[in-house]
């Protein structure tokens, strides 16, 4: 579970990939688990990158407190699956995410200055919004655990306090 | 005149030390859970010192708006400041900017 492939996310396309097969087929506790993982270690790879790349002080802040805050999300839910002797597993959502998220990765990789500082900020915009999406229509419904509820739903609350902490740093950068 | 002496300048320590602990002050205790300050609105007197207690598990800060001040409060972690001069500071989270609060400090004792 620790060893995902580095990459981070194109959020727009998230979810035309990720809830038609939600919609087909309630994802269980260990995919949701795997999902939820992937999506922050996506969003820890990003900042990484943003910190790598950007010498803007407010986006260094920003990719600081998401790769902090993602960390700790994913190392309590790590704890968690330990806990409930739950293996992730692997799934077409994860994999979707993440092969995206390469691509992401590549193109933000070929940017700089203040339109790589953009197109960071707008991606954790886009990203935010779709994961907050689907936080709340899908996996937090599907959850049939209590404990991975409520740490989805705590999850959700940090996410959401992120996005808007995004949307309002991407109005100071236009 | 030697114990005279003694009984005055134990007398004065004590009432030194009295002093000392009548200005101390008291401790007052704002919880952070769920990404909120609680209470968000929270009046001291001078002298009072804050207590921040972090139930989340993530990392918060208590930062005044004025930029008068700044604590980190880390994850499952409290930490303090004490207020020694009268008035109003709106503060947050440099972390998480949604979530405010504000200090009311009166004068006296």
């Amino acid at each position: 579970m620790r060893h995902f492939p580095t990459s981070f996310a194109v959020a727009v396309t998230l979810s035309a990939l990720a809830l038609p097969a939600f919609a087909a087929d309630q994802p269980s506790d260990p995919q949701i688990a795997h999902i939820a993982y992937t999506a922050g270690d996506i969003d820890v790879k990003a900042g990484q990158l943003a910190l790598e790349k950007s010498q803007n002080k407010a986006v260094r802040a920003f990719a600081s407190d998401m790769v902090r805050d993602h960390k700790a999300v994913n190392d309590k839910a790590l704890a968690l699956v330990k806990k409930l002797n739950v293996t992730p597993e692997d799934n077409g959502t994860s994999k979707a995410l993440s092969d995206q998220a390469a691509q992401k990765h590549d193109e933000l990789s070929k940017l700089s200055g203040t339109a790589f500082d953009k197109a960071y900020v707008e991606n954790e915009v886009a990203f935010h919004k779709t994961v907050d999406g689907a936080l709340e229509t899908t996996l937090i419904p599907s959850s049939s655990n209590s404990e991975l509820k409520g740490l989805l739903q705590t999850g959700l609350k940090i996410f959401q306090g992120h996005l808007a902490h995004a949307e309002h740093l991407a109005s100071t950068l236009k | 005149m030697r114990t005279a002496f003694h009984y005055a300048a134990l007398l004065l320590a004590l009432q030194i030390v009295s002093a000392r602990v009548g200005n101390a002050g008291e401790v007052v205790q704002v919880k952070i859970t769920g990404l909120a300050f609680s209470p968000a609105q929270i009046t001291i007197r001078e002298g009072d010192t804050i207590e921040w207690v972090n139930g989340d598990f993530i990392d918060h800060t208590a930062t005044a708006d004025d930029g008068s001040w700044d604590v980190v409060v880390g994850e499952s972690r409290s930490a303090r400041l004490r207020f020694d001069h009268a008035g109003t500071t709106k503060y947050f989270c440099r972390f998480h900017p949604d979530m405010t609060a504000t200090v009311h400090v009166v004068a006296g004792r």
